[in-house]
């Protein structure tokens, strides 16, 4: 992702969790040379209003992602695995608490 | 054998240009690794490049007012406000970014011209009472604009301006705070916030950019939805609404024609002068060559700091390889 002209150095996700116990969330990515300027800048950037209590800084580059072309192979066959999902079943009626 | 081979390359484009519309018109975000027409993606990172660059261009009239703030509490605001109008922009470079620019680039056409920033940040800001009128005014129609972009069919500048707008309604009440402060203090201040509003307001209006009869990148904006509602649909909400805050604090919007249409549910107003926008925007405005030369100096001047920090990275590197 970098030319010989760029020097704004390596470009980073950034992921916040908003609180303990809560998931990390993409909040978007920035520019940093290393780590710990990584992660000074993001907190700067995606947390002046208490946004999180925790953050990840992955380089974008480790970040490995599908492709939308293969969407189809990848996630279609779930649509006919219905018994997957619970309301598939039927239940004897009168049944409780399940 | 060729023509066959375009003849079929042609088809195929044809056929994921009508998927993406498809997709578009299904109210579908678009994401960076999706197919996307060459035209899309140009007047995306067009779009956004100005966007981020008004946001960055847009802490140097304010910067220049850290050290004059009346108050601590004024200072404090104003340096937080300038650093989000920073964040702002680093959201939005991210956005663009993520359509295949890298950031060197579009810093190089802020620099050579070819990308342009608001126009608005080419007046100078020579009073306090400016201060206040570009908060209220400038980022008020500001907000009117990026309401309307959060829907906006591109994913990255969708959620940049959904974060954009949850920060920036602060900027608009500080601003209106020093507006109202000052129109109800003594008859010198209030002079001064009138005069801020009669030089303001015009340009603010200008900010929405041509009328839709004269607005040529619109066509495609709108079928893409990058855009949903035009420059004059946005510049008759920020008008309707910003003209009754003008008269609670007791001061009066510089446009003789300004008055309620019964019929149309709306202000009617007066010409917008738009010689005066298109000297701005080809550069004769009073600020331009200052707030351009003040970025290039910087950004040069802070070259020094990228490449020791990138050289320091280098060095950790190599020691952490050599120590394993």
């Amino acid at each position: 992702m970098s030319n010989a002209k760029d020097n704004q150095g390596t470009l980073w996700e950034v992921f916040i969790q908003s609180k303990s116990g809560l998931p990390y969330k993409h909040a978007g990515s920035l520019h940093a040379s290393d780590k710990e300027l990584a992660i000074q800048a993001a907190r700067d950037t995606y947390t002046r209003r208490n946004e999180g209590t925790s953050i990840w800084v992955v380089p974008a580059e480790c970040i490995v992602a599908s492709n939308p072309n293969d969407q189809e192979e990848l996630f279609d066959p779930m649509n006919d695995k219905v018994y997957r999902h619970p309301t598939f079943y039927v239940m004897p009626e009168g049944a409780k608490h399940i | 054998m060729l023509n066959l081979c375009k003849h079929f390359e042609l088809m195929e484009n044809e056929l994921l240009e009508s998927k993406f519309q498809a997709r578009i018109d299904a109210d579908e975000k678009i994401e960076p690794r999706d197919w996307m027409p060459d035209a899309y993606r140009k007047h995306l990172i067009r779009q956004i490049s100005q966007h981020a660059h008004s946001e960055v261009v847009g802490m140097q009239p304010e910067g220049n007012w850290i050290t004059r703030a009346p108050s601590l509490r004024a200072k404090m605001i104003l340096m937080a406000k300038i650093q989000d109008e920073g964040g702002h922009g680093l959201y939005l470079y991210s956005a663009a970014e993520t359509m295949g620019i890298t950031r060197d680039e579009l810093i190089q056409q802020l620099h050579n011209g070819k990308a342009k920033y608001s126009s608005i940040f080419n007046y100078p800001v020579v009073t306090w009472a400016d201060i206040g009128a570009v908060g209220w005014l400038v980022d008020g129609a500001a907000i009117v604009n990026q309401v309307s972009l959060q829907r906006t069919s591109y994913g990255p500048y969708s959620r940049a301006m959904i974060r954009i707008c949850k920060e920036e309604s602060f900027h608009q009440r500080q601003g209106y705070e020093i507006m109202a402060h000052m129109a109800l203090g003594t008859p010198e201040q209030k002079e001064m916030a009138q005069d801020a509003l009669n030089r303001w307001w015009w340009p603010s209006l200008m900010m929405f950019g041509p009328h839709d009869s004269d607005s040529p990148n619109s066509g495609n904006a709108f079928k893409w939805k990058i855009k949903s509602e035009s420059n004059d649909e946005l510049r008759q909400k920020f008008i309707d609404k910003t003209v009754q805050q003008a008269e609670i604090i007791g001061l009066s919007v510089p446009d003789p024609d300004l008055k309620w249409n019964e019929a149309r549910g709306h202000y009617d107003f007066g010409k917008i002068n738009w010689e005066e926008f298109q000297n701005v925007i080809n550069g004769n405005g009073p600020c331009n060559k200052q707030r351009l030369e003040h970025h290039v100096r910087y950004h040069e001047e802070g070259a020094w700091v990228r490449e020791a920090a990138n050289a320091y990275a280098e060095k950790k590197k190599k020691n952490s390889v050599v120590a394993a």
